[in-house]
Formats: structure tokens, sequence, C-alpha cells
């Protein structure tokens, strides 16, 4: 069973309700798919025993192969190179904006005087440990790099089919949280009672609708805005997994970089139970369709 | 004209919040909401929309059964798993580069445009405010918080408007980069907690990659004064400003209930933090403006 808890809006407690529902599973493994903000870590603090850096493929020209011609510009598209034609005077030469570059191959591959190859550029690193039984995996995407999406792909190589899988996915609803969710059997959407909330709820609602995964909400803190989210969810018919007040006592163990099983046992059920829950709603998922 | 991007790293930090309350300060101003794919900003400035743009960007592979012979070449080609074994093209994991349509020796494939969403252009009582929404499960975010950034900067320059306030997204990649380039200031909000120093300091070190002059906001400060602490030790090492320590206040939910910028809806502790903070940012623009 893989299970991804993304949210739309940031900082509605993705992240805390991924972790707990590990710490309450056997035979688990955490996989953090925020490879811009990655998180996890700070919680479950894995050893971390290996590192593998991450790639994409990126062109290089031989230029002595080169004469110019223009095809890599013409079937990039994603302006990723420029050809800058020669003169009478000057060689010709070809730019590579590689932050640009999706990796596709097209240029590579389209060239017809075989003058690209494609080098391994790397965006950033996969890391993973061990904590306290939990297999952990997350990637870290390096600062100035744009695109998550291939790291993120990269991190899901290593999920375990035979564990129960958690995805931490980033917020938002664009490419780097489909990434995330896609394949995955059941969604966990984490929000909170405020219009803000709600809104961003309602895109990822629709996003998940489209990728084709089944999906619950837990809302986090409901008691701190309007029944706004209740009324959404009864009247699309999305169960509410779990209901979470707002606790000083659990934005203080956040606060400090500590889960809420373990040190408040009035939530233990709760998460113990979250998993019987899906299974049955994913069960129930595959029977609809 | 200056640029202020307001960002954090992490979400859900306040920087909407922050963003709406300083539009309600500011004067001679347009706003811009960057966070074009979770955006929540118009919740709080009740645009009245003007002009209505579509978003076109990208392509999509479309696959015509007919004349395809299942060589399965585009499958072994395509980078993304796009096209699965039964020759049904996924348009989620498409990223439009084309090649197969290339490659492909029966013409079987054809790219088509996408309308990867809409941007506006609005009324608010604050000034002239462009937002937008990226289509559902589309990519290509940054390249929409680019025009909708490009957008602004003509609206502030025709109007002679001295400032532009930028709502950023999350993260530190594709679209948070295109909401920071080019700006004069960016104010990052952080949170004393263990997630929120982390995410703080990746944006720091990529607001200094694309040297952009930064200040940090401390949200919620007294939620955990030891972590704030540390914050501030740490800006004091990279020589970067704090120039605002906001108390947690039950209060902010309710002003997002009520959809009204927190500077309007109460006068309260929260409020005096958040026209310093105000107060601050002018005087460093100001003071860039006499330098330049």
């Amino acid at each position: 069973m893989i299970i991804s808890v993304a949210s739309g809006k940031g900082g509605t407690g993705k992240t805390t309700i991924a972790v707990n529902l590990a710490l309450s599973l056997k035979n688990v493994q955490f996989i953090d798919c925020d490879v811009e903000e990655p998180n996890a870590h700070l919680f479950l603090k894995p050893r971390i025993f290996e590192r593998i850096p991450a790639y994409i493929p990126i062109p290089e020209v031989a230029e002595d192969k080169c004469d110019c011609c223009g095809t890599c510009q013409d079937v990039c598209a994603f302006n990723s190179i420029a050809v800058l034609p020669g003169g009478i005077q000057k060689d010709g030469t070809v730019l590579i904006f590689s932050h640009l570059c999706h990796g596709c191959g097209a240029c590579a591959y389209l060239c017809p005087r075989d003058a690209i190859h494609e080098i391994k550029k790397t965006i950033g690193i996969v890391e993973k440990g061990f904590s306290d039984g939990i297999q952990f995996v997350h990637g870290k995407l390096n600062i100035g790099e744009a695109m998550s999406p291939p790291l993120i792909r990269q991190v899901k190589q290593h999920i375990d089919p035979m564990k129960s899988v958690i995805i931490d996915a980033p917020p938002g609803t664009s490419c780097p949280v489909i990434e995330s969710v896609k394949g995955t059997d059941y969604c966990i959407l984490v929000t909170e009672p405020t219009p803000f909330g709600l809104n961003d709820l309602i895109l990822a609602v629709e996003m998940l609708k489209t990728v084709g995964v089944p999906f619950g909400i837990i809302l986090n803190r409901y008691d701190i805005g309007d029944d706004c989210v209740d009324l959404y969810a009864r009247e699309n018919g999305i169960p509410v997994l779990m209901k979470i007040p707002f606790d000083r006592g659990i934005a203080s163990l956040y606060s400090k970089g500590l889960p809420i099983i373990g040190y408040k046992s009035e939530y233990d059920s709760e998460f113990k139970k979250l998993p019987g829950k899906i299974n049955t709603l994913i069960k129930k998922a595959k029977f609809d369709t | 004209m200056k640029q202020i991007v307001i960002i954090s790293g992490k979400g859900g930090t306040g920087k909407t919040v922050l963003t709406a309350s300083l539009a309600s300060l500011a004067k001679e101003k347009v706003m811009v909401d960057c966070d074009v794919d979770a955006a929540d900003l118009h919740l709080l400035l009740n645009p009245s929309v003007k002009e209505r743009f579509e978003f076109r960007s990208g392509q999509t592979a479309q696959l015509d059964r007919e004349k395809c012979c299942e060589c399965g070449e585009c499958i072994d080609m395509c980078r993304f798993d796009a096209i699965g074994k039964d020759f049904v093209i996924d348009p989620v994991s498409c990223e439009g580069c084309g090649l197969c349509s290339r490659i492909c020796r029966y013409g079987a494939v054809r790219m088509e445009e996408n309308i990867s969403g809409e941007w506006f252009i609005s009324d608010t009582r604050y000034g002239p405010f462009v937002h937008a929404r990226l289509g559902i499960a589309e990519d290509n975010s940054g390249k929409l918080v680019s025009v909708v950034r490009q957008a602004a900067k003509d609206i502030a320059e025709k109007e002679q408007k001295s400032c532009i306030l930028i709502d950023g997204p999350p993260g530190i990649g594709c679209p948070v980069i295109a909401a920071i380039t080019d700006t004069d200031l960016a104010v990052i909000v952080t949170e004393p907690t263990v997630s929120g120093i982390h995410d703080m300091l990746r944006v720091i070190d990529m607001t200094g990659h694309f040297q952009i002059p930064a200040r940090v906001v401390i949200n919620k400060f007294d939620l955990n004064l030891e972590n704030s602490e540390k914050i501030t030790e740490i800006c004091a090492s990279r020589n970067i400003e704090i120039v605002g320590r906001i108390p947690f206040s039950a209060e902010v939910s309710r002003s997002l209930v009520k959809a009204v910028p927190f500077v309007e809806y109460t006068h309260d502790d929260v409020t005096e933090e958040i026209i310093s903070i105000w107060h601050k940012m002018e005087f460093i623009i100001e003071e860039k403006k006499s330098r330049t």
C-alpha cells in the first residue's frame, strides 16, 4: 500500500501526518518527495547510509562535428539551445541553457551530424537511511536548480512495494505534487478550516481526480476557523479521515522536531486506525471503478 | 519603481496574510499573486476582474490510432514514460518535448498547444492586482509567474506606481526562481520551528545565489522563543536584518474567515508589528532609491 500525503496549501500539517502515520505502522518505508524543502528527516532523524547524486542528461556539443545547422535549436521545445551561425570572420557556436533543459534527448537524437552527446548534470542528491525500523528516502534539490520533478522521479525509484509506503508531497497542485502522488494507492489531503485551506483543497481535489488517485481529508486545527471544509466534504462525498484540534502541545512538539506518537498518547489510537480506514476506502474505490 | 517579493521556503508561514496587510498599508503599488498553483491572495483583496487572458504554454502529444502501426519506437524514446504499452498517451506525464512526433515514421503523433491556465488584471480597493489560475494538472508555473509579473510591471510603469508587491510561492524551485528574479527586496517569512529554520536557510541560500537582498520576518515568534533566538543568531551571522517579530494570535485565522487583511480586521500587537515591518521596508526601498 502506497499512501501519499498532500495538501494544496502549505503548512497545514502534511509532514506531521506523514511522520506520525509512519510511526504507527509496521514494515514501513518513508519517502519525502518535497525535494525543495524536505523536512521529514528533522522528525525521523534517520541515520543516512547511502548518498546517490541525482542527474539529468543535458546536451554537449562536439564543435568539430557541428556545422551550426540549427536543427537542435528547432527541435528543442524548451528554448534551451541557441545556435549562433558563423560569419566570414568567426566560427558559429551553440549555447546551451542547461537550467531550461528537460533532458528529453531530442537534440542529441535528431542532430544530423551526430555532434551532440549527453552528459550528466547534477541537480541534487538522493539520501537513504534508517530510523527506528523505518526505511527512509528523501531528495534534496540543489540551490538555484529550477526543476524538481526529475529528482522526485529518482527518489520514487527507491520505493519498496513489499512495504507500507508513506509519501510526503510538496505543497501546491502543480507538477512536483503530481509527480509525487502519481501511482500511489491513496492520497491524504491535509487541510485547515479557513477560506485559504478550502480554496487550495478544492484545487488539490481537482488535481487528484485528473491523476486518478482516490483521496480523503484530514482536517487539522479543526477548531480555528469555520465549518467551510466540513460542508464541502459532505456535499462532495469526500471522507474525512481524522480531525485534529489546535493543540499548543502539538505545535510545541512540532517546533522542536518531535513527533506526536510517543509524546502525546491520546492521539495514538486515531493514527493506528488510519491505515485500516484507508485500506477499506482503497478497496471501495477499486470496486467503484 | 521597486519590486518586493514575499517568500518563505516552507509553506503556511504567513506569506499571504502579511502581503495582504502590506497591500493595505502601502501607497501607489501594484499587487501580484505569484503562487499560481495555490493562489489565495484574491480571497483577501476581493478583486473585481477587469481583463481575462488565456495562458497558452507548451504542447501535448496526441496519437492518431488510425495511422499508428504500434511499432513502439515512441514508447522506447520517451524519457517521461508518457506513452503506455497500450499506446495511450498520458497527458499529465507528457512534457511536450515533441520527440515522439518527430520520430514517428507514420506521422501518427501530433503536438497540440495547451491552454495551461488563465490570468487576470483586476481592480481592488488597494489598487491594481494581477493574479492567475494555473490549469488543473498543468505545468509551466514558472512561465505563468513571469507572465503575471511582466503584466504588473507594465501597469506599474504606465500608472507610475512606486512599488510592486509580490506574493511568492513556497519552495525554492522553478516558480520561486521566476518570482524573485530581478526583485529589489525579498522578505522571507519564517516561523520558530525546526522546519521553519531549515527551510529559511535554503531560501536564504537561494536569494544569495541570485543576489537578491533579503530580510527576515519571524512569524509566531513567541511559540518557541528558543528557536526564535536561533533564527536571530543565524541571521546575525549571515548579516541579514530581521525586520519583524510577529506574535502568535488566534485572531489571524478569524481574520481569514472574515476575508479581510489583518491590519483592517483588528488593532492589536500583531497589527502594530506589521505596521512597523512596513515602515522598515519603506525605509529600505527609499534608501536604495537614493543610492541608485
